[in-house]
């Protein structure tokens, strides 16, 4: 059991992604979007972070820039959810320091997969 | 795992129906400037639905909103600029996606027709057809693999941990793919422990996987840090491999591309009614109820003892019921507070209807070439929800209306000496129980000569009657009145005044309508804050008692001499200065008595309905109270000449009176009169 930090705007999109990894056994909190995601990595050890890249206020990729600058979350995986399938889009999340991303669409066994590759 | 994903449908279609509302209101204001935060909103809307659209199985949208957002895109990018025309188009694609998201809901269709067309018009604004919407699907169709295994040499740049990537990890999941044969180089440690930072890389590994693997399965292990290293994959000579399975990556391609076909043509599970019964709720709401309950469950533990001691020590009771009238009256105060409450989860902003009238007062204006501008006020008024789902239609109607024919076109407005752009203003706010909305222009007002006019010609009004001009605007919600003197492409589609009067009153509200001529008019619609309690007139009629509400009431009197008339075979009519009013035998007409003489003097309610105005005779008035109305044709049947029933303080039932009903039963007209 992991303990995973979903950051979303689309309150659809977190309710699905926080199901999924609840229905797997791993505990959930959740951010309604970058500053709410950053207030709740403070106050949380989390072993892995989920976030939309589109956001308003502060976006997936300034939080992930945000939570490498702290000394809990300098190695902890960071996923982005991007739609664009672009390569800028990724190489945009991996130079603010995201471990990885998952494209949407995604079904919740292509989450779990993805998920999977850096919880162990 | 097996996700039923239509659970979270419901979630997906309310945020989008909010995102498109958005969509809509930053669209209009990109029209007059809006900074670049307006369009990074548009975007982001759009972005969201689509995202959902493809998650939750609603492949056609999330296809459509494609094309939309790769022009947001460009327009956000300032490769292309916010044209009035862009603008407007983009407004039609945001009526396509609320159309295919409520067929979504409602398990219907959106017109496929439309949506051809503004996709083309989209594409024709992108200058090229809008590039497919990227698939999920990964099926590679050439799949190198290697019956044998691959050999992977994999060197690390120093930083790739930084990422929150671990070579370890990775191992893992290669080794879910066969036997992996793992040796470490270290020749890049640094000599000295001076020159080591344990947060750097210093390793290469190569690996040996025997198994049967495309080289793809492996690239995608390293997919993530394929810039972060430098990575070399080759296959395995054959005889190291020996004994491995042959390759059946056809396979593993065909099954990957029916589970993203299966995903992409899901169907919402049921069609959802269009009357959908969820909502949101604040959740401060919820919690100042669950306060409430438990002051609520004091007060009963209080009552409780109250009784215990009455009943342990009878000496005490003076002290005993002096404690039990506070502890009533701190019952009574929490109920208040818990049906004030209750109401108020009901309760949703105005804002869900007001917001659509930006668009709809620019598309009219648009195509009238009249310039308007519309003010919002007080869109945080709260109303219930049922009675904002039937508000709709009538205030489309009155501001389509102030637009079509109030506000003048700019030329006449200039020759009226006022300023060429119109106001329109709609404003909502409370007073006392109700909800007042009014709806104001600055247009060219209404005629009250032609009105009467047409009412004489109608046949409404009588060649010598004479009629104050307030009376005379009333007349405009009488059917078969109109107005207009020519019948326009906007406001001849859709309902008349008389049927927004009638849907008014539906609610239990009732509209007015002020004007002066040149200056502007003012429609004025008042509302119940609920449906289901209202503040209602008890009557008694003989052992019956009956409850009338209050609103309906013009006024109660007694009879004086002289001011019956009775016909035979004819109800007796009441003379109120100048109108003669039939009396109605409550009890007689409810079959709970035989008709008897009216005495002398009769107490009489006079109420009003539909502008049909009764007498009820009745034995007393008592008290007024407000009563919860309850339904007679869920549990029972539709009563002609009632309205529901309620449950008294005693524990009777009494009948709530609808004044209209009562008009048309005594006028022998109901049909439906058992």
């Amino acid at each position: 059991m992991a303990k995973v930090l979903v950051v979303d705007d689309s309150a659809s999109m977190r309710q699905m992604v926080a199901f999924t990894l609840k229905q797997a056994g791993h505990e959930v909190t959740e951010g309604r979007d970058g500053n709410d995601g950053l207030s709740k990595a403070q106050g949380l050890k989390a072993d892995l972070v989920i976030t939309d890249v589109n956001m308003p206020g502060m976006d997936g990729l300034q939080l992930t820039r945000e939570l490498r600058k702290l000394g809990n979350y300098k190695f902890t995986p960071i996923l982005v959810l991007t739609t664009e399938a672009g390569a800028d889009k990724k190489q945009e999340g991996k130079a603010a320091g995201a471990t990885g991303w998952l494209v949407k669409p995604f079904d919740p066994d292509q989450l779990m997969n993805t998920v999977n590759r850096v919880l162990r | 795992m097996s996700i039923d994903m239509s659970q979270f449908v419901d979630a997906f279609l309310e945020e989008s129906f909010e995102g498109l509302e958005r969509m809509e209101t930053e669209l209009l204001a990109l029209e007059g400037g809006g900074d670049p935060e307006t369009l990074n909103t548009i975007f982001r809307s759009a972005h969201s639905i689509k995202g959902g659209a493809g998650t939750f199985g609603f492949a056609a949208i999330s296809e459509f909103t494609h094309g939309v957002e790769t022009l947001l895109d460009r327009l956000r990018n300032g490769e292309q600029t916010a044209d009035r025309d862009t603008v407007n188009l983009l407004l039609r694609a945001v009526d396509i996606l609320r159309a295919q998201l409520e067929a979504a809901r409602d398990g219907g269709e959106a017109d496929p027709a439309e949506i051809a067309e503004v996709r083309t018009l989209i594409e024709a604004h992108l200058g090229e057809p809008a590039a497919e919407a990227p698939s999920s699907q990964t099926a590679d169709t050439a799949v190198a693999s290697s019956g044998a295994g691959w050999r992977i040499h994999f060197q690390p740049h120093r930083d790739l941990m930084r990422t929150g990537n671990d070579p370890l990890r990775m191992f893992e999941v290669l080794e879910e793919f066969g036997t992996l044969r793992v040796s470490c180089e270290t020749g890049d440690l640094p000599g000295t422990a001076a020159g080591f930072d344990p947060e750097e890389c210093y390793l290469a590994w190569t690996l040996e996987l025997e198994g049967d693997t495309t080289e793809e399965q492996l690239r995608e292990v390293f997919e993530w840090v394929e810039d972060e290293c430098d990575l070399n994959i080759e296959p395995l000579t054959a005889d190291a491999g020996a004994g491995a399975e042959p390759p059946d990556a056809p396979d593993a391609g065909a099954s990957a591309a029916e589970a993203t076909a299966a995903g992409g043509t899901r169907q919402p599970a049921a069609s959802r009614g269009s009357e959908s019964s969820s909502m949101r709720v604040n959740t401060g709401k919820i919690d100042a109820l669950i306060d409430m309950v438990g002051e609520l469950v004091i007060t009963q533990s209080m009552l409780t003892d109250i009784s215990e001691q009455l009943e342990d020590d009878p000496s005490q009771m003076e002290a005993q019921i002096e404690r039990l009238r506070n502890g009533l009256a701190e019952l009574e105060r929490n109920t208040r507070e818990l049906q004030e409450s209750v109401m108020g989860i009901r309760m949703v902003p105005i804002a869900q209807i007001f917001n659509r009238f930006p668009r709809l007062v620019h598309d009219i204006s648009g195509k009238l070439g009249k310039q308007i501008e519309l003010t919002l006020k007080g869109e945080y008024t709260e109303i219930d929800k049922t009675v904002m789902e039937h508000l709709g239609d009538p205030l489309v109607h009155l501001v389509r209306n102030a637009v079509d024919h109030g506000i003048e076109l700019p030329e006449a407005r200039r020759a009226a000496g006022k300023p060429e752009t119109g106001e329109v203003t709609l404003e909502a706010y409370h007073r006392g129980g109700n909800v007042i909305i009014e709806i104001r222009d600055d247009g060219k007002g209404m005629d009250a000569e032609r009105i009467l006019a047409k009412a004489r010609d109608a046949g409404l009004v009588g060649p010598n009657q004479h009629l104050e001009r307030h009376e005379i605007l009333q007349l405009i919600f009488e059917p078969g009145l109109s107005t207009a003197d020519q019948v326009s492409d906007l406001s001849g589609r859709g309902v008349g005044m008389d049927v927004v009067r009638k849907n008014i009153r539906g609610l239990g509200g009732n509209v007015e309508l002020e004007s002066e001529p040149g200056q502007g008019s003012r429609l004025t619609i008042r509302l119940p804050l609920t449906l289901s309690i209202m503040d209602g007139q008890l009557l008694k009629v003989g052992e019956e008692t009956f409850v009338i509400p209050l609103i309906a009431i013009v006024e109660s009197l007694q009879t004086q001499a002289g001011s019956v008339q009775q016909a035979f075979g004819k109800l007796p009519l009441y003379r109120l200065r100048d109108e003669y009013i039939p009396i109605v035998d409550l009890a007689a007409l409810f079959g709970r008595a035989e008709p008897s003489p009216l005495p002398d003097p009769a107490l009489l309610v006079v109420a009003e309905a539909d502008d049909q105005r009764v007498a009820l005779r009745v034995d007393d008035l008592l008290g007024q109270q407000q009563v919860v109305i309850k339904t007679l044709e869920t549990n029972f049947r539709k009563v002609p000449g009632t309205a529901g029933a309620t449950i008294l303080g005693d524990g009777q039932v009494a009948l709530i009176l609808d004044a209209a009903g009562i008009a048309r039963m005594a006028a022998g007209r109901d049909t439906r009169a058992a």
